[in-house]
Formats: C-alpha cells, sequence, structure tokens
C-alpha cells in the first residue's frame, strides 16, 4: 500500500493514465461478469412469466411481482430441506469447533511439552495424503448404520484437518506464560484451554466458524449419498433435482411431465436466491476472516 | 539409582499429559473410523464383493480381475484423457490468471475502485456447484439462457454449451476459472504487499518505469509464492472436479466430460459393481498420493513450506 502511494506521484503521465483507464476498466469487466449472472437472476426470480418466456428479461425485473417466492413459502418440501441444512450446519458447525478447539490445544503444544504430538500430527497429516474414496467412504458409513441419520452429514466431515492445522497455527501464538501461570495456579490443561486459549483466540474461532458454516450450507453429495429418504436431504441435495436435474429444453416428453410443476425458470431462480441469502448475509463477515485464513493458512512465515 | 529414573521416565511422562492425550482422543477416533477404516476398505477393489455381505463378510478374493475388467471397458482410457485435460487445464489457468489479476489490482491505487472489484469477484468461490450449476444452466440455455440471446441478437447461432462434445469441455474450464479467479487472487496480493518497498525505490532510482518495475520487482518477488502453488496444485491432477461435473455432465457430453470421479460413481453406486469401481478409486489414490507427496515434499525441502 505504501509502495503504491510512493510510486504513485513519479509517474504522472498520459501513457500512465492511458494504462491506468484500460486496466481499470478490464477490472470492472471481470467483475461484471461475476456480478450479472446473480443480478440476472434476481432480475428473472421477481418477473411476470410472459416477460421471461418472451426473453426479454436482462438486468431487471419486468412485471415484478413475488409469485415464485409466494409459491416458494407454500412448498413444504423446500422448507423442509431448508430446515435440514440449517440443523446440519448448527450440530455439524458445533462438533467441528468443539473438536478443533480439543485437537489443537495439545498440538499446539512444543514436542517437550506433548511427546505425542508428532504421533498424532503425522496420524491427522496422513488423511491429507490417502483416503478411502467413495466406494468404501460409503461402505463405512453404511456398515454402521449412520444412513438416513443426521449423523451420516455430520461426523464423516467432524475433523476438518486443514481447519486443525489453521487452528493450531493460532494456538500457538498465544504467549506461553499465559499458560504456565493458570496451569501453576492448578488449573487443568482442558481449564487452561478453555479459559484462556479460547477467549484469547475468538477472531481465529470465527474464521473458523465461517469456514465449517460455508463447508456443512454448501454441501450436497452426502445428502444425496447417504439419505435415500428424500425428507431428510438437506437444501443443496433437494435443489440439485430442481436446479440441476433437469434442463427440460432439451428433455423428451416423460422427463417434461415429470418436472412440469417446477418446469419455471422464475421459481428456479427464486430458489438460487433463496439459497444464496445465508452465504450473502454472512459475506462481510466471511471476506474479512476468510482472507485472514487463506493467509496465515497458505503464506505463512 | 539412574536406572530407575530412566525407567520411570515414560511413564511420568504419560501421567503428566494424560489430559492432552484424552483432549486429542475424540478426534483420534473419528478419523480412525472415518478415514482409517475406508483404507482398510480398499480391499474391496481385490475382491467380488457382495455389498449385502457388508464390509467384514467374507468376500471372494478375485486377484486383479477388478483392474483387468476396468481397463476392458471401453470408456476407461477416454475418461483416463477426460480427467488429465479437463484437470490440467485448470491447474494451468487457476494459476496463470489468479496471478495476472492480482498483478493487475496492484496496479489500481485507489482502495475505493479496489476493495468493491476484491468484494465481488470473490462471491462466486463460496456458492456451491450446485447454486453456480444452477445459474450456469440457467444463463447457457441454447433456448432461454440470456448467453445465448446475446450470441443470436450478434446474428449467430445459439450454441448448447452444456450438450455439445465440442463445447463442453472449454465450458467446464472457463466456468471453473470464472468461480474461483478471484478468491485465488488473495494469496497473490499478500504477496504483493510483503514485497519491500525499498526494491520499487531503487528501481525508480535506478530509472524503471512501471512495466520494468513490475517485470524485475514485483513478478520476482512473488515467484516464491507462484511456484509454491503450482507445485501444491499438481496434488490435484486427477481431480478434475466432481462437484461440478456431476452435476453439468449429461450423458450427450460423456465423450468429452466424463472423469474418473463422476465414472467412479456411477460404476459403483449406479450400476452396483463395488469391486471394479474401488479399483478405480484406488488407482486414483494411488496417482494422487504421489504426486502430493511429491508436491509437500518438494515444497518442504525448496520452499520451506511447513504446514504445521
Amino acid at each position: 500500500m505504501t509502495g503504491n502511494t510512493a510510486r504513485k506521484k513519479r509517474y504522472v503521465n498520459p501513457g500512465r493514465i492511458a494504462f491506468q483507464s484500460v486496466n481499470i476498466t478490464l477490472l470492472v469487466l471481470l467483475a461484471a461478469i461475476c456480478l450479472l449472472p446473480f443480478i440476472h437472476v434476481i432480475a428473472v426470480s421477481l418477473s411476470n412469466n410472459a416477460y421471461i418466456d418472451a426473453g426479454m428479461i436482462t438486468f431487471w425485473p419486468m412485471g415484478t411481482n413475488v409469485q415464485s417466492y409466494g409459491y416458494l413459502l407454500d412448498k413444504a418440501a423446500f422448507w423442509n430441506a431448508f430446515r435440514m441444512s440449517v440443523f446440519r450446519l448448527v450440530l455439524g458447525t458445533a462438533i467441528n469447533l468443539i473438536l478443533l478447539c480439543l485437537t489443537a490445544y495439545p498440538l499446539s503444544k512444543p514436542k517437550g511439552k506433548f511427546h505425542g504430538r508428532t504421533f498424532y500430527a503425522w496420524f491427522f497429516f496422513v488423511t491429507m495424503l490417502v483416503n478411502g474414496g467413495l466406494i468404501p467412504n460409503y461402505m463405512v458409513v453404511s456398515t454402521l448404520k449412520l444412513r438416513n441419520t443426521i449423523w451420516a452429514l455430520v461426523l464423516p466431515t467432524a475433523v476438518q484437518v486443514y481447519d486443525l492445522i489453521l487452528m493450531l497455527n493460532f494456538f500457538r501464538q498465544v504467549p506461553g506464560e499465559l499458560e504456565d501461570a493458570a496451569l501453576i495456579d492448578g488449573a487443568s490443561h482442558f481449564r487452561t484451554m478453555l479459559e484462556i486459549y479460547v477467549p484469547v483466540s475468538m477472531p481465529a474461532i470465527a474464521t473458523m466458524t465461517l469456514f465449517c458454516m460455508v463447508y456443512h450450507w454448501n454441501q450436497w453429495f452426502d445428502g444425496m449419498l447417504y439419505m435415500d429418504n428424500v425428507n431428510l436431504r438437506p437444501l443443496q441435495t433437494f435443489l440439485r433435482q430442481t436446479l440441476i436435474g433437469q434442463d427440460y429444453t432439451f428433455a423428451d416428453g416423460d422427463e417434461i411431465a415429470a418436472f412440469a410443476e417446477i418446469n419455471d425458470r422464475s421459481l428456479r431462480c427464486a430458489q438460487i436466491i433463496i439459497a444464496t441469502i445465508p452465504i450473502l448475509c454472512s459475506y462481510p463477515f466471511l471476506q474479512r476472516y476468510f482472507v485472514k485464513g487463506i493467509i496465515v493458512g497458505s503464506v505463512k512465515g | 539409582m539412574k536406572k530407575t529414573a530412566k525407567r520411570s521416565k515414560p511413564a511420568q511422562i504419560l501421567r503428566k499429559e494424560a489430559q492432552l492425550h484424552l483432549m486429542v482422543l475424540p478426534a483420534v477416533l473419528l478419523v480412525l473410523i472415518f478415514s482409517y477404516f475406508p483404507l482398510y476398505g480398499l480391499k474391496i477393489a481385490f475382491q467380488r464383493f457382495l455389498p449385502a455381505k457388508g464390509l467384514f463378510g467374507s468376500q471372494r478374493f478375485v486377484g486383479l480381475d477388478n483392474f483387468k475388467y476396468v481397463l476392458s471397458l471401453p470408456n476407461f482410457l477416454p475418461v483416463l484423457r477426460n480427467t488429465f485435460i479437463i484437470a490440467g487445464a485448470k491447474i494451468v489457468l487457476n494459476l496463470l490468471v489468479p496471478v495476472t489479476v492480482a498483478l493487475m489490482l496492484n496496479e489500481v491505487n485507489s482502495s475505493r475502485i479496489k476493495r468493491p472489484i476484491q468484494t465481488i469477484i470473490y462471491f462466486p468461490h463460496f456458492l456451491s456447484w450446485i447454486i453456480f450449476g444452477g445459474i450456469l444452466i440457467d444463463l447457457l440455455s441454447p433456448s432461454s439462457g440470456i448467453v445465448n440471446k446475446i450470441i443470436t441478437a450478434l446474428g449467430g447461432k445459439a450454441v448448447y454449451f452444456l450438450g455439445d462434445n465440442r463445447y463442453f469441455r472449454g465450458t467446464v474450464i472457463l466456468t471453473d476459472v470464472w468461480k474461483n479467479f478471484g478468491y485465488g487472487t488473495i494469496v497473490y496480493l499478500a504477496a504483493i504487499t510483503g514485497i519491500d518497498v525499498t526494491l520499487y525505490e531503487a528501481a525508480q532510482i535506478d530509472g524503471a518505469n512501471r512495466w520494468q518495475q513490475t517485470w524485475h520487482v514485483t513478478l520476482p518477488g512473488i515467484r516464491m509464492t507462484v511456484v509454491l502453488m503450482m507445485v501444491l496444485a499438481l496434488g490435484r491432477v486427477l481431480n478434475a472436479g466432481f462437484d461440478q461435473l456431476y452435476n453439468l455432465c449429461k450423458p450427450i457430453v460423456y465423450e468429452s466430460g466424463d472423469i474418473l470421479d463422476t465414472f467412479v460413481y456411477r460404476l459403483g453406486l449406479e450400476n452396483g459393481s463395488f469391486g471394479p469401481a474401488t479399483a478405480v478409486g484406488l488407482f486414483r489414490s494411488v496417482v494422487s498420493l504421489v504426486f502430493i507427496s511429491t508436491a509437500y515434499a518438494v515444497a518442504y525441502k525448496w520452499f520451506d513450506y511447513r504446514l504445521f
């Protein structure tokens, strides 16, 4: 930043101004490419069917109405899936965070204070290198009779190793004197973690919370894989059927009949918007903390 | 005396650190069950596996039959080729585009312009491929999508981006870059911020213009980060993106868009061929393991990259 201002003063010449204009124009175009599709989707979700079918909607709704949203409000299956998603998100994130704190605390200790550290670190790290893959994972969850229970969604995803590494790096920054003082006062490790490490690491925990929440909100595959009972499927899995399951423009007659109830672009767009609202609401925090998290995670030191 | 002290030491340590072991225990158990058990489950690759008998039932050992069977499938090699092409293109473009955009963003002096652009281009990363895929299907639809409306308005012919083998791979690669390039700039912008300001001052005294400063100061300054990101990306060489392709790839474009992961899914969970599907999965895991461990080893040795 300071480098930029220092450099700015010396090179104000016509070439520079031309470059800046081109550069900024290109960047604005890139941003537009990222933003306009959403504006279009919002516009379609709020528009009248006649205009949509005529292909007249660009970035502003025509014949504005909230019928699609009204229809969705009445659609029990959609809200049922929405509730499943929220339930999964709350339970899943809670489990993630408890395990993160519990596990990152011992692993953040130097080798001399926790002799098992290296072993455990490798134990977790190995799972980043190898995994059993689809079928064995599926068989394990099936064998444990977790299918069609919420546990199939929150237990296999309970330990997020990448987040664990970030968390233990955050915990390492806690001054050791704080811990020594607490331990001398007779506090257990568990209490030291809970009463010293967790309070001073609140920004890190906020980051982790957001990581986990976005992760759970966006997961769809496990819901499809493990939930045969469609009533138990979370929103993203539910939306797969309505948004992706058919492209009715090229589908055959049977499929059109099957999706007759929802073959409405406006309705699909409304579902996209509702499913995006939670991400949009948390986005100001997301941007701030994700940026911090990713920098700590990738280019630390 | 010395001997007893030595003997009691491990026990003492264990007692002193028992609490710490206890704290790690829940996560260890969960990882053991949900990450290490599936590794044991890889034995399915060598069995005629009947799901009804379960993971611990007695299954017939068939040696390498499943691997031979998969290799005899006519679409295995095309699937492998698709995987390499799509994953390779994504690795290259998801490196080049974010670096370029980061350099462009760095040239913008006014944070009133820079910040909103960053806010917007990071956003698509946070959407699932269900949502982003749903948006793409709507935008790219040949009959009603806005993209084809624009193309036909300009006098072109409507293109079925997601249903035409000539365009499908390109569409998949570009939409992936579209979703992730903004987020990818974060790391490089951070690296650029970390460059020593005095280097620019020295370059200016030597009469370097902006291009020369970018070429001789900024680029060398982020070289380590770029190479590190490239090395780590190599671990994804067989990961063409299940989430994206499972949602966008319809049977008409399997020829150009079917990848290992979608292939495994259909083979195993739709056709019930658990053995062959696990065999493909095992092959993928082994190749990925080689690439990822090489990547980490290189990053560790040459770039001092420490995960923990």
